[in-house]
């Protein structure tokens, strides 16, 4: 019975924005049980985006981005407290501690880390940071504001840039390695990272692309004084920060039999997750960055992504669909949006850049530094990226959605001769690169592991 | 007689005080409707919005198929990019961010001043008219201001000015319009000369308003030429006072002909910000725009040869109840507010945030007093133009002597 | 109080920018920073840049308490 979904006890693990918001809906949705948020930071919800940017830049302090309600979902918040495991049989969700919450519905919205230096020694050297979380941040803003010598960005994704891009901005010294031959090629292709590419470089950036750090190096006291490089060069540096992506939180699923792997959490287009047989769940959903989920316009395959947009709205759905009957849930549907603002530019992505094979610059002009340009696949749009030109986005997003012929049709004022000519996108192999696209396609199969699974005995 | 297009319909004089049943005509009769003389209607939401952030629409009359005769370079309101972002940004520097973010802020008081004197002047007054006594001097004295532009000189511009929105108006072509065109640039070359002499004047001796740092700019790359230096400064003075007098006047007519939001008004002050919001989906001041496809379009089925006049009737869109909850309703408290009052995409109003300080300014002040004040003439007679619609004159009866 | 900005819906109107200066800020010709956490003093300006926002792309309201229950 429909009355029924309204009551009862929902459990959601993560206590960031999709669960924020997964809880306001349930609450707008008229959910009137009870309502646990658990969380592994010790803070309420706050906003990641500004970590990397006023935060670094000095603007604000770390502790300063705590999230908006938008209504008061009236949940007891267990903050501080990690979730380590799942019982989808007797439906409880382990805590750290050793209690377990009992739930009749459960969001799964534990988001994802930061790829740590591989290396643990090394990884612990005083001035070796990752940035994801607020303290993460704010350990390196007071480590940027105290004025080291030369800060290097391993990684030349949105993340590295944007921490190069502030700390150009605050006048201090970067080096930033790249294995693949630019940044920002393995989410926009070959074209826009010459753009990225010289961004740095007339912001001042030391950019080294084509290599790798094979070790960072420490004083006697355990400091940080340097890297070597895959080339045989070194860079002497007192402040590092690994910026090589992110990890899916999902190994507190690992005896959950649920569809989790490296990619995330496997969910059907109404958020509900499978589990490892690829059989769907009716009582486990998930939202955000941790979900990998089917997308109509891009074939079916399993989209996972990194994209404040997507908590928002994949959180809404599945609240929805949480106190919903079957026949009332919604399809999560949203065309993946991204945006950036670096070295003075903001870049912003509607649909799967990745998912191309030609581009063309449809708007402006590389040397305007304003720019729109359109990604196909076998003959249709399927991603567009502006370059200060965002008031220009929404016509491409109806491109996307309509699954509109590429390359687009002509007339636009600002149109370059160009347009004319479709070149390849350039997407390399992730493999190869130091940093990943925030929106990837990831197959049709809901668990990858089916093929090592071992009947136990 | 000839059936009348909708177009003539809604331009005729005598609909001026209410288009809306016209407009709800228009979205029943199509997405896309076209007229006899071969030009389009669009009263749509959705496909209002979506030809605003089209690329192959072009907001330059030069690109009709059949342009108009002799007409100089418009105005970046009337540019395409990369022209129009050039101009824009240019003129964009002495008023708002990036270059000067707190401009606009930082004329709140003087915004306050000039409404409290002109509150003032009014206070043993038992009738006033809200257009000519306030709501036309405000916005006069401030953009006469923040321009550089003497304030006594108002009623020789004026002139220029109504001769210039006369010619700018939406309306179907006739003789009458080749006539009014002429004037329009007539009037468009005078007072671009008056404009450009002031800030001759000014060159090497800033006096801190807007004309001074257009001939004052240090940059070589962003100065603008004479010409426009010109087009600018007619464009910025005509916009500065013709359109936000309709949207405080348009607010005082519709808070007295709905005395419950006035009075929840006079209540939670708070709610303002959004009450003028709301004023601008529900009585905008600029109507209409015009757009030229450059290429053959197809928008909603319809297909649009290049060159073909396309008419979006912003203030249609502001009522489509496939975008609007109960779009006839005046609600400060609306949510999801994305009117079309300032249009949308690259060519929203430039002015947009002067007129919302203003608007504020104007309304906070005078909402007290309404309380028992009503309106001697509903509907009030209205000006002429179609496109930038509002009360010519609105009087009003204070029966209660100003509080002190 | 707190804002957050849907910076997906944000087209770089600038509104905000206009109506707050103090608390947003235009970072380039487009993109958009701002100060989460709103003093006070800067409260009524920042509803009337909500209120503004062409694209209704900020949201302000109460964080949630700290603590929790």
């Amino acid at each position: 019975m429909a009355g029924d979904r309204r009551d009862g006890r929902i459990v959601i693990v993560g206590a960031s924005l999709a669960g924020l918001r997964a809880a306001e809906a349930l609450r707008e949705e008229g959910f009137t049980g009870s309502l646990t948020v658990v969380g592994d930071e010790p803070y309420p919800p706050y906003d990641r985006p500004p970590l990397s940017k006023q935060v670094l830049l000095g603007h604000v302090a770390a502790d300063t981005t705590g999230l908006p309600m938008r209504r008061d979902p009236d949940a007891d918040w267990r903050l501080g407290v990690r979730a380590t495991g799942l019982d989808p049989v007797d439906k409880r969700v382990v805590l750290a501690e050793g209690e377990s919450l009992p739930y009749d519905r459960l969001l799964v919205a534990t988001g994802t880390r930061a790829r740590p230096w591989p290396n643990p020694r090394e990884a612990a050297l005083d001035g070796v940071f990752t940035l994801r979380t607020r303290d993460d941040a704010a350990g390196l803003a007071e480590r940027l504001a105290a004025g080291p010598q030369r800060v290097l960005v391993i990684g030349g994704g949105f993340t590295g840039s944007e921490i190069a891009s502030a700390c150009r901005e605050r006048g201090l010294e970067v080096t930033v390695t790249e294995r693949g031959p630019a940044p920002l090629v393995g989410a926009l292709g070959g074209t826009l990272s010459k753009l990225a590419a010289a961004m740095h470089r007339n912001n001042g950036v030391d950019l080294r692309c084509g290599v790798t750090v094979t070790a960072l190096r420490g004083d006697g006291n355990g400091r940080l004084t340097g890297a070597d490089l895959s080339d045989g060069s070194r860079v002497e540096a007192d402040v590092c920060v690994a910026a090589l992506g992110a990890v899916r939180n999902v190994e507190w699923l690992a005896e959950a039999g649920l569809a989790a792997g490296p990619r995330g959490l496997a969910c059907d287009a109404g958020c509900r997750a499978f589990d490892m047989y690829g059989i769907v769940t009716d009582d486990v959903f998930v939202a955000g960055d941790v979900s990998r989920f089917p997308h109509p316009l891009f074939e079916y395959q399993l989209l996972s992504l990194e994209h404040w947009g997507n908590a928002v709205a994949q959180a809404e759905v599945a609240a929805h669909n949480m106190v919903s009957a079957g026949p009332l849930r919604r399809p999560h549907l949203a065309l993946p949006t991204f945006w950036s603002t670096q070295f003075g530019l903001n870049i912003k992505a509607v649909g799967v850049p990745t998912l191309s094979d030609h581009v063309v610059i449809a708007q402006g002009s590389l040397e305007e530094r304003r720019v729109v340009m359109v990604y196909g696949y076998r003959g249709r749009v399927t991603a567009a990226v502006t370059v200060d030109m965002a008031k220009s986005l929404p016509y491409y997003q109806h491109l996307i959605e309509t699954a509109a012929p590429f390359p687009p049709v002509p007339g636009a004022a600002d149109r370059p001769i160009a347009a004319e000519i479709p070149v390849p996108s350039d997407v390399p192999d992730p493999k190869g690169l130091s940093h990943g696209p925030t929106v990837a396609l990831t197959g049709h199969l809901p668990d990858r592991r089916l093929t090592v699974v071992q009947p136990t005995s | 007689m000839a059936a009348e297009t909708l177009l003539e319909r809604i331009t005729d004089y005598a609909n001026r005080s209410d288009p809306y049943p016209l407009y709800a005509e228009l979205r029943e009769a199509g997405r896309v409707v076209r007229q006899e003389d071969g030009s389009y209607l669009v009263g749509t939401y959705h496909e209002i919005s979506a030809l605003l952030h089209d690329p192959r629409f072009s907001a330059d009359p030069r690109n009709l198929t059949a342009p108009p005769e002799g007409a100089p370079k418009p105005p970046f309101l009337r540019l395409d990019d990369p022209e129009h972002h050039r101009l824009r940004t240019l003129a964009m520097r002495p008023f708002g961010p990036p270059h000067s973010p707190g401009r606009i802020d930082a004329m709140r008081g003087e915004i306050t001043e000039v409404t409290d004197e002109l509150l003032d002047g009014l206070r043993d007054r038992a009738q006033i008219d809200v257009v000519d006594d306030f709501a036309y001097p405000l916005p006069v004295t401030v953009i006469c201001r923040l321009l550089g532009v003497p304030r006594e000189d108002e009623p020789l511009f004026r002139e220029w000015s109504n001769a210039i929105v006369a010619s700018a108006d939406v309306r179907p072509e006739d003789k009458d319009s080749i006539e009014q065109d002429r004037a329009g640039d007539q009037a468009r070359i005078e007072m671009g000369q008056y404009l450009v002499n002031l800030a001759e004047q000014r060159r090497g001796h800033p006096t801190g308003d807007m004309l001074s740092a257009f001939v004052n700019e240090p940059d070589p790359a962003m100065l603008l030429t004479r010409e426009e230096l010109a087009e600018t400064a007619v464009l910025l003075l005509i916009a500065g006072h013709e359109t936000t007098v309709n949207l405080i006047a348009n607010g005082v007519l519709t808070l007295l002909r709905r005395p419950d939001q006035l009075d929840r008004l006079r209540r939670e002050p708070d709610l303002l910000p959004r009450a003028v919001e709301e004023l601008l989906r529900y009585e905008p001041p600029v109507h209409m725009r015009e757009r030229i496809p450059l290429a053959d379009v197809e928008i909603a089925g319809t297909s649009i040869a290049k060159g073909t006049s396309t008419v979006l009737a912003l203030a249609s869109g502001n009522r489509d109840p496939k975008r609007f909850h109960e779009p006839d309703r005046f609600d400060p408290t609306r949510p999801d507010n994305e009117h079309l009052g300032f249009g949308s995409g690259i060519h929203l109003c430039y002015g947009a945030p002067l007129a919302r300080v203003e608007a504020q300014a104007a309304l906070g002040a005078l909402i007290p007093h309404l309380g028992t004040a009503y309106l001697l003439q509903d509907p009030p007679p209205y000006r002429y133009a179609a496109m930038l619609r509002g009360p010519r004159h609105l009087p009003i009866e204070m029966q209660q002597p100003w509080p002190c | 109080m707190r804002i957050v900005v849907d910076l997906t819906r944000c087209q770089g109107y600038a509104q905000c920018v206009f109506l707050a200066p103090e608390v947003f800020q235009l970072h380039g010709e487009e993109g958009l920073l701002y100060s989460s956490a709103v003093p006070d003093d800067q409260l009524e300006r920042v509803r009337q840049a909500a209120a503004a926002c062409p694209v209704q792309a900020i949201l302000l309201g109460e964080e949630v308490s700290a603590r929790g229950r």
